[in-house]
């Protein structure tokens, strides 16, 4: 029933992605928050972004500290929508997915439709649970952003949800429809 | 009169900091639990699983169950009868806030300033409420607080007229806006009356009550169990991706206000709603 997805996501993945698919990621994902969005979009205008953009998948988190001999401490999502104002460029150059919790703005929807992307939710809530798909860890750009810095993240099996795909559809609203009592 | 010294403080901090983020409480769990057997939303249900295993995980290996192990707020009930000694409170406070972060590979969620935000890099300082009571114990609640949630949490301030259906209306219109963001299903807490930060503290204060406890008045433990149904109609369900479990518990917390008022504060946990107390 879950669909295993190795990355990177490139577009032909990301059209067969559909809202409400239940989906295992392997593969690389990079971290990035408030604070490194905010870098990020001023290094797309530099062009001295830390990583390749192009079929990336961006993961909203900011990891506990790792115990030793772990390879992450717990790394839940953060929430989206803080990160919607800086998105659009990233998408403008090649990111293909994105993942976090809550809802996005319209500009950012408009944009991934635009441009070939989807919107994942991990499980807020669940950080010690999602880091055991989580192989292996590395700072590979702003660490004096401490938790905010971006690492590149090896994954097995990140389990997540399609919310919002490529097409515009939109899971959040969909399904609180069919429980709405009123 | 009894001395106190403000060490033992730090120790106990420190701890309640650690276990308040690795354990999720027993009033919460079993109410999960309850939950994941109504839940209608198959998706639902298998988020509640979910939820109930990362704290197992967390609490058999002392992790914390969430990576936003949050801002520290305490509330401390200092009998009068204590006399403290070997440095100030709150400095006492801040130092178990500080080793038990460091110690317990705990995030550092902490910006100095909140325009320049820069890190402090130990967590601190806490949000410390001191509250002199009778007696010669010290009764400390440490409750890491997460901002997922608490960025979804609004305040008004109604008109007397607006009344009991005015407080329902802003409760719902809240839940209903936060929608998926604040990692439901929630807590919610409910501060009516006082001043504007009185309100706002009693909201918080409330959600320090084990969820299955009800308001000792009638009129506010009925507002309880309504609001509490009304949100779970709305149809957000774990994680906003639909279901009839968007809150697990609402407690309402009420205080004299002026004739001219009707404060009104929303704050909203996450289903966590982490807080441990001890007494010293």
């Amino acid at each position: 029933m879950k669909k295993n997805i190795s990355l990177p996501l490139t577009q032909e993945k990301v059209k067969d992605l559909h809202a409400g698919d239940q989906v295992l990621l392997s593969g690389i994902i990079y971290t990035g928050r408030d604070a490194a969005h905010k870098r990020l979009v001023e290094a797309v205008k530099n062009d001295d972004v830390p990583f390749e953009l192009k079929d990336a998948v961006i993961y909203y988190v900011g990891p506990a500290p790792s115990k030793p001999g772990a390879a992450i401490g717990s790394c839940g999502p953060t929430t989206s929508y803080r990160m919607d104002d800086l998105t659009l460029p990233l998408l403008e150059n090649g990111l293909t997915g994105m993942i976090g919790k809550g809802q996005r703005n319209q500009t950012v929807i408009n944009g991934m439709k635009k441009h070939g992307a989807v919107y994942f939710a991990a499980i807020g809530g669940a950080g010690a649970l999602i880091a055991s798909s989580v192989v292996s860890s590395e700072v590979i750009a702003y660490d004096d952003l401490g938790t905010e810095a971006v690492r590149r993240l090896q994954v097995k099996d990140f389990p997540c949800v399609v919310v919002i795909d490529s097409y515009g559809v939109n899971m959040y609203d969909e399904e609180r429809k069919k429980y709405e009592r009123v | 009169m009894r001395e106190v010294s403000v060490n033992l403080v730090t120790d106990q901090v420190k701890k309640m900091c650690q276990e308040a983020n690795f354990k999720l409480s027993r009033d919460i769990k079993n109410a999960l639990v309850d939950y994941s057997e109504k839940e209608e939303s198959p998706i639902g249900k298998g988020i509640l699983f979910d939820i109930i295993k990362n704290a197992d995980i967390a609490e058999s290996n002392d992790v914390p169950m969430c990576q936003d192990t949050g801002m520290i707020v305490a509330f401390v009930d200092l009998g009068q009868e204590v006399v403290l000694k070997d440095g100030l409170l709150t400095d006492a406070i801040n130092e178990g806030i500080r080793q038990g972060y460091e110690e317990g590979f705990l995030r550092k969620s902490v910006v100095k300033d909140p325009l320049e935000r820069v890190n402090t890099k130990d967590n601190t300082p806490g949000v410390i409420h001191y509250n002199l009571v009778e007696g010669d114990e010290i009764k400390i609640t440490i409750a890491p607080k997460g901002f997922g949630s608490e960025n979804m949490s609004r305040m008004k301030m109604l008109k007397p007229s607006d009344g009991i259906q005015g407080v329902k209306d802003f409760v719902i219109e809240t839940v209903s806006l936060a929608g998926p963001n604040p990692c439901p299903p929630i807590v919610v807490g409910v501060g009516i009356g006082g001043t504007i930060e009185k309100a706002a503290l009693i909201a918080k204060e409330s959600l320090m009550r084990d969820i299955n406890s009800s308001h000792p008045d009638k009129h506010i433990s009925d507002l309880e169990v309504e609001l509490l149904e009304s949100i779970n109609k709305l149809g957000i369900g774990p994680q906003g991706l639909g279901g009839i479990t968007t809150a697990i518990g609402v407690n309402v917390e009420t205080y004299p206000t002026h004739i001219a008022g009707l404060p009104v504060v929303v704050n909203i946990n996450c289903h966590a709603t982490r807080h441990v107390s001890c007494i010293i």
